[in-house]
């Protein structure tokens, strides 16, 4: 067969057609289902091999850290909590910004850093190949289920911290959209349970600012990453419960953010720490209320000396 | 202990901050090794917690708080450990556990002291290492966080008088506290106690009752709390604080004696040398040839730089006394090493540190107290040496000293000792003077000094050693500065034997002090 020479090489190729090209299905024949791919079953078992954990620890330790530190430069408390804890943990924080995830993967430390697994939402970051590769590559990500209550996704990552593999989770289901937190989701309550590991709560403050939900550029800033003490389950405790203590925790870390150690412990055990959810009320009034918690307005006013 | 042969490889010396390795002569020589670190507690925090809430013959201290009291911390200042220790330090993890407990109790008004008596005062970054960056950024911002000021004229109260009509001050806000909650951490067997509410936050008034000539020379030893009348006067004035002052509720903590790790570059240090492996000599000569081609400087902030490893042994609170008996317990099961007799000549190096020099030189004042206070008093029962014997030890003794640190050794030194070293003149004809002057109490308030009566602490504080030893040789030390503190110096270990066989005989017993880490003689 002579093709023609003027067409383009897409349109060549295509003129080839079978074996070159795939089969068309004949009439009246039922094609078989597909399986799917992507989403909550893209299969991440290659990016938890040595080459790609390897490939990881350079772009994290590499161009990430760079990246990180120029953007958000990282004020990090509170990594001393961790002394005592051993094994697997899952990490619990909460969602401003795409940021979230490389500032925390440069925050975590060893020897978690590098045995690290991030809960990533299947139906965004998982919705074709190219973002399901780059995400489990990249950031180390396993699909998570936010739509339904999805078993395989809770099977598979309990698997995984059954396996030593740490967990990073952001128990918010996703981005806040206003700057305040969101209720905290039981997915990170039940894994403890399951797994008996217990959960580290971590807040994050200054990501918001730097590329919050719906902007696509991101703007310089300062952020504090406040990881607080390890928490299991009690034994009176179910999921839900468990996952209002760890929502209570990072609030407090919040507090402890914006205003002092004491002062938030003070108000954390009069049960009177602010929430994460903010005030209700109209939605100036939350963006209003949103000031007060900036690290700007606890600067102090300058006292002159008495003369 | 080891009875040295001819078999026996060269002993390792402290020198400042480079060493020396000294064949011992044999069948007439040992040497006295610390004990192994003992374990240190699994769960350190979890320990904390228990001491807490249980006690020595005191309430559990969630009973003690309530909401509106006044509660004040006081905790050991940067003169312990030594060297300090890896992050998070212990006084970190006892005052979170107790801060925690007091906002449960919705205790407000809480004030955290450096109880520093008459050292210098710590740096931000010190009392950050200490305490952690949770605690300063809560309370130093707030000035709930700060130094102990023993000169300040607002700041101190009298308590009263002992029954030896020694007076006893303390630092006002501790005084007028519902609660002064110490945290200790006992190095040596020497700390903790009624010392620490007695001196740590006292001043001149007070502690120059202890502090003296007479009482030094009367400790025998003030590491041994028991035979030291140091110790006697601070229980007499913890008598007059438990009738008039705070309710204290005293926490105390031992620590092992990891102080160079079980690997890293200075392990070998923690090891007896015929233990020593072909790594283990090849790290200690590498170290060796380069600390010996750098500058003093230099050496200085590595050295300085070493963060131990320390493990907690034990931590008890309650009572003071009580608290105290069981904190010694633990402290001698980890320090007490039994010899047998005394020794003619007694030999030791001493390191780059001690308790006065954190971050900073040591000057040959310093080098005086630490081997004539500190390491001569490493015993219990009867010195090591015996009377009238001769005491060597290794140290550059550098002609030098922190400006900042240390102004009234300086004078001290130029002044005082070129005129006497007889701590007794010493005291009677310059102490007042320097306690008391203007500028040095300024320095002492405002910048990092040592108070101007501190350098006289450290003479009286090898005052008994200065009247018990026959003769004190410093070996490879500065020659000037060396006779300045009346001592002799020599250039070997060689020299320094034949020199020390003019009073002691031809063929002495040599008993040498291996340390540190720390150890202690029980002497029979």
């Amino acid at each position: 067969m002579k093709l023609p020479s003027a067409l383009s090489p897409v349109r060549r190729y295509r003129a080839l057609g079978f074996p070159y090209r795939a089969p068309s299905t004949p009439r009246g024949v039922e094609p078989a289902p597909r399986e799917k791919t992507t989403g909550a079953h893209y299969d991440t078992s290659w990016a938890r091999r040595l080459p790609a954990r390897m490939a990881r620890a350079a772009i994290v330790d590499g161009p990430m850290r760079l990246v990180v530190s120029g953007l958000a430069a990282p004020d990090r408390r509170g990594q001393d909590r961790l002394g005592a804890l051993e094994g697997p943990a899952i990490f619990a924080a909460n969602h401003h910004s795409h940021l979230d995830t490389p500032l925390l993967l440069t925050s975590i430390p060893e020897p978690w850093r590098h045995k690290l697994i991030v809960g990533a939402a299947a139906d965004y970051f998982f919705g074709t190949r190219v973002t399901s590769v780059l995400s489990s590559l990249v950031i180390g990500a396993v699909p998570i289920e936010r739509s339904k209550v999805s078993r395989r996704s809770a099977d598979q990552a309990a698997e995984l911290v059954n396996d030593g593999w740490s967990l990073l989770l952001f128990p918010e289901g996703g981005r806040s959209p206003d700057g305040w937190g969101q209720p905290f989701r039981g997915g990170a309550a039940y894994l403890a349970q399951k797994t008996g590991r217990p959960v580290v709560p971590i807040h994050l403050e200054g990501t918001g600012r730097i590329l919050r939900k719906g902007r696509s550029l991101p703007r310089a800033s300062t952020t504090s990453v406040t990881f607080g003490r390890p928490l299991s389950p009690r034994d009176d405790e179910n999921a839900t419960r468990f996952a209002a203590r760890v929502e209570a925790e990072v609030a407090a870390l919040a507090d402890e953010a914006s205003s002092d150690w004491y002062r938030a412990r003070l108000r954390a055990h009069a049960g009177e720490s602010p929430g994460l959810t903010g005030p209700d009320g109209g939605q100036w009034r939350r963006a209003w209320a949103l000031g007060d918690r900036s690290r700007s307005a606890k600067r102090r006013t300058r006292r002159w000396p008495d003369i | 202990m080891l009875d040295v042969d001819k078999s026996t490889p060269p002993i390792l010396f402290h020198h400042g901050e480079q060493f020396r390795l000294e064949k011992l002569p044999a069948d007439r020589s040992r040497v006295i090794y610390p004990a192994e670190p003992l374990p240190g507690l699994p769960d350190p925090d979890e320990s904390i917690r228990q001491a807490l809430l249980n006690p020595i013959d005191d309430d559990p201290l969630p009973a003690l708080l309530t909401p509106g009291m006044k509660l004040t911390i006081a905790f050991d200042d940067i003169s312990l450990p030594l060297p300090s220790m890896r992050k998070p330090d212990i006084r970190q993890r006892i005052i979170e556990q107790v801060l925690d407990m007091a906002a449960a109790a919705g205790v407000d008004d809480v004030h955290l002291i450096a109880a520093l008596a008459l050292h210098r005062r710590m740096t931000e970054a010190e009392l950050r290492h200490a305490l952690g960056d949770r605690v300063y950024d809560a309370f130093a911002p707030h000035d709930a966080l700060y130094n102990h000021d023993a000169e300040d004229p607002d700041g101190m109260v009298e308590l009263g008088l002992t029954r030896h009509d020694e007076q006893v001050t303390m630092n006002k806000r501790a005084a007028e506290s519902d609660l002064l909650i110490y945290v200790n951490l006992n190095i040596v067997s020497m700390d903790g106690g009624w010392k620490s509410t007695a001196t740590g936050l006292s001043g001149y008034s007070g502690i120059r009752h202890h502090h003296n000539v007479k009482t030094m020379r009367e400790s025998k030893s003030f590491m041994d709390r028991h035979s030291s009348e140091l110790h006697h006067s601070n229980w007499r004035q913890g008598e007059v604080i438990k009738a008039h002052g705070p309710r204290i509720f005293q926490i105390e903590t031992t620590i092992n004696n990891n102080t160079f790790g079980y690997d890293g570059p200075l392990h070998v240090l923690q090891k007896r040398e015929w233990e020593w492996t072909a790594r283990d000599r090849a790290t200690f000569v590498g170290m060796q040839k380069g600390l010996d081609a750098m500058p003093s400087s230099a050496r200085r902030k590595i050295f300085q730089g070493w963060k131990a490893p320390y493990e907690l042994t034990s931590v008890q609170a309650g009572d003071v006394e009580k608290v105290h008996e069981t904190t010694l317990e633990h402290c001698f099961a980890q320090h007490l090493v039994p010899v047998e007799g005394q020794t003619d000549v007694l030999t030791f190096g001493l390191p780059y540190i001690c308790p006065y020099n954190v971050n900073s030189v040591m000057n040959p004042i310093l080098v005086m107290c630490l081997g004539l206070g500190y390491f001569f008093n490493m015993y219990r029962g009867k010195p090591l040496v015996r009377e009238g014997g001769v005491l060597i030890m290794s140290h550059p003794t550098p002609w030098e000293f922190h400006p900042v640190h240390h102004p009234s050794y300086i004078d001290f030194f130029e002044q005082v000792l070129s005129d006497t070293t007889d701590p007794i003149e010493i005291e009677q004809k310059y102490e007042k003077q320097w306690a008391e002057d203007e500028w040095y109490i300024h320095l002492y308030r405002n910048s990092y000094a040592y108070h101007g009566v501190h350098p006289f602490y450290m003479w009286y504080w090898g005052a008994h050693a200065l009247q018990y030893l026959g003769r004190v040789i410093i070996v490879g030390g500065d020659p000037r500065s060396v006779r300045r503190l009346g001592f002799t110096p020599a250039s070997t270990m060689q020299d320094a034997l034949e020199i020390a066989s003019d009073v002691v005989g031809p063929a002495p017993t040599i008993t040498h002090l291996h340390n540190p880490p720390i150890l202690m003689a029980d002497v029979t």
